[in-house]
């Protein structure tokens, strides 16, 4: 059906969409116009792949939009078009524009979850596009709505097809949205951060499958990201954004090893890699406001190599000796800046002497679904525990990196830690044999000053009413009984330590940028002096060039007190740059356990050796393995290996019925594989 | 699905029970029982105990609760203190009127409410919406008896189209209530199409921001099928219970406006028995207002969950 060559071909190297001069902006308070895009020139001919990178903030998102034509309210086009292939989209009628949305532009949203329309079948979304923009017979619909979804490689598709999107994964519910794009046969896919939020392996599945399909069927692609790893996978050219504006343009390649802009080199020194252990360097200082930007280049103020020219002078886009454009006047001395931090910034991580474990979990086990009285009264058999038999010893001092993919109780474990959630079995206990009560109640206020939680979002763990000083004070009026004068000094002190001046104390966190926001929530847990601090997901949020500095300041504070962090993450770079040991959990059952260095550079449990391989890298030479389906489960397998339903080495019925044994690697690495040592380190799965 | 509905029901009952308990209990508190308010000054000695024996209330408290309850179940509630009339039939006449009333109100308002709901937020901040919106507010703010006679003013002082108040009786056939009932109609539509307005405006402007409004835009559907198949059905949803409480709220009697315009109904009977110390009368009343409570919220829970497939089908989640 989809014919790549029943397309009217334009004359060879048209361009297929070509945005020229576009600037896009909004009507600030006061009535002037704020830019969000500015002057924005680019491109893209049949069957091109673009990749647009940049931060939160830098217009990307708002371009993708334009690209079909789209404003979201409130916005307004200044001046420029976006011509496809011949025709101004901003100039043509509402119907006119529906005849090419959907039929010959289509977009994959962000968050299919939402984009999906929950009163709607799967299958009812899908064939309304057909009968839109196809001209499948309405008998054939149905056929159609099941070749699409198998194309997209969904299983059972005409079972898919009669569900609600809520009762979808989300990489299913992705997959849903890419099959809907592909229904009307578009000339260009427009994709919107595609695979963000979604787990490893799930978004090296998605990316593999929009690789493919762009190929077989020459479709061009724009595909926006904050996420170098996947528009290297994905994408031949990259046009790189800051303010609003288009300031690097090159070869994916080219841009990805050299760049020849100050910006983009440091947004790769920012990234936390895969094959370094060492912490990514921070780009300093924080992107302008829309309207902030003065005469000179945006990036001025945050550019090592700005000079008084740089200030005052707007720089064009150039052509760079290596063939790249870039914005920037300094250019030619880029590289100057280094893209990849120092490495081995020796003693960062000093042996521990005092080799005492700061927090012992003993055999922990969680259950959310309680048992009803009823089930108990019959003696039926419990589901498994969503978290079962963890035992863990975290070093004091130390960093205990927890990694797994969504729903493998890296969270639950630390929230059964802080007692918010209470323990079924098994104790979590601080040393000297201090046994932690489940409930956060029955603790004693040491205990409870020991431990420390620092959440996710620091847009919903601080109080939008109260200020900074306030939120500060708690902990220290809570625990240490401060007030008047010294508490302000040591409010000051510990704002300092975060490197957050005293002027912050009267705002509110609404008026505080996400980095500064979460400083503020590691303000607060180490306003208590914790002996171990509980780290939940504390960078997801965050832009890259932020999380880098956030990063850098944990391990700091770690280093000059001593504190003992349980990290965890869903990315597997984040806990390579921070933790000393690192442990794999899946469905709430660990897999393997060992020092950082030694699971990222010889993983040996199946599980462990799927997520590394399926991680993205900014480097367009190294693909993905996938060694293991994407498949989404819900509960833990009632006996057995957690990971036999999707695991590539699976021997077969022993996996099934018996808990796996921990084979000892030597050095405190462990792992539970009922395959022999011997066999788990001579060498990769094969992929799927 | 059906152990919901199963779980809902008996639950009902439950409450039923509770009400039915604290409104007996607290007619028991009060001093004095039928007796005593109905032979007033001469409550006393031996008329008092013959009364008292002849109507059952020198028997125990549980006993006469259980008496009560279990002929309420058959349908009977007894006779008025005056010994006269049967309850049942008195009560039967005015819910038919309060039915009558109620029900061609929403008849009336209902789909009026969605409709300008709908449009306002549509052509929100333009012209229409303005116009509807602050009339809506309008509406809500003005206190009914307020707004009932200023109708009267108007349709019956100044254009003398239909008579201000109703003279009919309770028990007359329910055709004779018209055209004098389209006052009270517009009286009580007036503030529940008010109500709802706000309800259906707010919620189909969320809709409309929502992201796969922004996706159906973006595959090109047009307008009026986005507008019908992605933006309605799903605005429409949370609106089915604000509507549920306007139903209960008419159905439990609307005093004010029944007594504004002399209209024979729950309402009016509710406080003609509270002023005569009908306590037989009373205890009957709360009782069906609450029955009506509970049966049109349990009725809303269930279109709800029929309408909205996040709660009909179970989270299934497969590889």
């Amino acid at each position: 059906m989809l014919e790549p060559a029943t397309r009217p071909r334009l004359e060879a190297g048209g361009h297929l969409l070509n945005i020229r001069g576009l600037s896009i902006g909004f009507t600030g308070r006061s009535g002037e116009t704020l830019p969000i895009l500015r002057h924005i020139d680019l491109a893209v001919g049949r069957g091109e792949s673009i990749g647009i990178v940049g931060e939160s903030g830098s217009g990307k998102s708002t371009l993708a939009l334009a690209a079909m034509g789209y404003l979201k309210h409130g916005l307004n086009v200044i001046g420029g078009d976006v011509l496809f292939p011949d025709r101004d989209l901003f100039a043509l009628s509402p119907g006119q524009l529906q005849d090419i949305r959907g039929r010959r532009l289509a977009l994959i949203p962000q968050n299919s979850g939402q984009s999906l329309t929950p009163t709607l079948r799967v299958g009812a979304q899908l064939t309304e596009t057909l009968k839109l923009h196809s001209n499948t017979a309405p008998e054939r619909q149905a056929a159609r709505v099941t070749e699409l979804l198998a194309k997209v490689r969904l299983p059972d598709p005409h079972l898919i097809a009669g569900r609600y999107p809520h009762q979808l994964s989300g990489g299913q519910q992705q997959r849903v949205a890419i099959a809907m794009a592909l229904a009307g046969e578009p000339e260009a896919l427009l994709l919107d951060e595609p695979t963000t939020g979604l787990d490893v392996t799930t978004q090296a599945h998605i990316l593999e499958l929009l690789r493919d399909l762009a190929a077989q069927y020459g479709t061009s692609m724009i595909y926006v990201s904050h996420d170098l790893g996947a528009i290297a996978r994905v994408c031949e050219r990259v046009v790189v954004m800051y303010a609003g504006e288009i300031v690097l343009e090159g070869a994916t390649r080219q841009v990805l090893s050299s760049p020849d802009h100050p910006y983009a080199r440091g947004l790769l020194a920012s990234l936390p890699r895969l094959t370094g252990s060492h912490l990514p360097a921070a780009l300093d200082g924080i992107p302008p406001m829309p309207g902030g930007v003065g005469g000179g280049c945006a990036f001025a103020p945050r550019c090592a190599l700005a000079d008084s020219q740089c200030r005052e002078q707007r720089p064009g886009l150039e052509t760079t000796e290596r063939g790249q454009r870039a914005r920037c006047l300094r250019s030619a001395r880029a590289s100057e800046i280094p893209i990849a931090p120092a490495p081995g910034e020796a003693g960062r991580r000093p042996a521990i002497d005092d080799d005492r474990a700061a927090l012992t979990l003993d055999a922990v086990s969680i259950r959310y679904a309680r048992p009803t009285p009823l089930a108990r009264l019959l003696r039926r058999a419990p589901a498994a525990a969503t978290v079962s038999d963890i035992s863990i010893a975290v070093i004091k001092g130390q960093t205990l990196g927890l990694v797994g993919e969504s729903g493998s109780g890296k969270s639950t474990i630390l929230k059964a830690i802080a007692g918010l959630l209470p323990v079924e079995n098994g104790a979590i206990s601080l040393p000297d044999n201090q046994t932690l009560a489940a409930e956060v109640e029955r603790r004693n206020p040491s205990q409870l000053r020991a431990i420390q939680l620092i959440f996710q979002n620091p847009d919903e763990s601080l109080n939008p009413r109260q200020t900074i000083a306030e939120i500060i004070a708690q902990p220290l009026r809570l625990y240490f009984d401060i007030s008047g004068a010294e508490l302000r000094r040591r409010s000051v002190e510990i704002l300092d330590t975060v490197r957050l001046g005293a002027h912050y104390l009267e705002r509110l966190p609404s008026q505080l940028s996400g980095g500064e926001k979460q400083r503020v929530a590691i303000a607060r847990a180490f306003a208590a002096q914790p002996d171990i601090v509980l780290c939940d997901e504390v960078t997801s949020a965050l832009d890259v060039s932020v999380q880098a500095a956030v990063l850098g300041l944990l391990d700091t504070l770690r280093r000059e007190r001593g504190t003992t962090y349980l990290f965890v993450s869903h990315d597997l770079a984040v806990v390579r740059t921070l933790s000393h040991r690192v442990a794999v959990l899946y469905q709430g059952r660990l897999c393997e356990i060992g020092a950082t260095a030694r699971v990222y550079s010889l993983p040996s449990h199946p599980y462990t050796e799927t997520l590394l391989s399926a991680v993205l890298e900014p480097d367009p030479d190294r693909a993905p393995r996938l060694a293991a389906h994407d498949a989404v489960e819900s509960s833990p397998p009632a006996a057995g290996c957690p990971f036999q339903r999707r695991c590539a080495r699976r021997l077969g019925a022993i996996c099934d019925e018996q808990a796996p044994p921990w084979r000892d690697a030597g050095g405190g690495h462990r792992i539970r594989c009922h395959l022999p040592l011997d066999t788990l380190q001579s060498g990769p799965a094969p992929a799927v | 699905m059906l152990r919901m509905i199963v779980r809902r029901l008996l639950l009902g009952a439950v409450s039923i029970g509770m009400v039915s308990l604290i409104i007996f209990g607290g007619v028991e508190l009060l001093p004095g029982d039928a007796c005593t308010a109905y032979l007033e000054r001469e409550a006393q000695g031996k008329l008092l105990e013959n009364c008292r024996a002849q109507l059952g209330l020198d028997r125990p408290a549980w006993e006469r609760y259980w008496g009560w309850m279990s002929n309420a179940a058959r349908g009977d509630f007894g006779t008025t203190i005056t010994g006269r009339e049967r309850i049942g039939k008195l009560v039967g006449d005015r819910l038919l009127n309060t039915l009558l009333l109620t029900g061609c109100a929403m008849l009336a308002g209902i789909p009026l409410a969605l409709l300008l709901g709908v449009v306002c937020a549509l052509w929100r901040d333009r012209a229409v919406d303005l116009l509807f919106s602050s009339l809506a507010i309008f509406a809500m703010t003005i206190p009914e008896f307020i707004s009932a006679t200023l109708l009267i003013l108007v349709f019956s002082v100044w254009l003398g189209w239909i008579p201000g108040i109703i003279l009919t009786p309770a028990d007359a056939p329910l055709i004779e209530f018209f055209p004098e009932i389209l006052l009270p109609i517009a009286a009580l539509a007036m503030v529940m199409t008010a109500h709802i307005l706000r309800t259906v405006r707010s919620s189909v402007i969320e809709t409309l921001a929502s992201d796969y409004a922004q996706m159906a835009i973006l595959k090109g559907v047009p307008y009026w099928r986005m507008v019908f198949r992605h933006i309605l059905p799903n605005a429409l949803l949370p609106t089915i219970n604000v509507v549920a409480l306007t139903i209960a709220w008419l159905l439990g009697g609307v005093v004010v406006i029944e007594t504004v315009f002399n209209f024979p109904g729950l309402g009016r009977m509710m406080i003609d028995s509270i002023s005569d110390r009908d306590l037989p009368v009373t205890q009957t009343l709360a009782l069906i207002i609450a029955l009506v409570y509970v049966g049109v919220n349990l009725l809303a829970d269930v279109l709800t969950m029929l309408a909205n497939p996040r709660l009909r089908t179970h989270k299934t989640r497969s590889a």
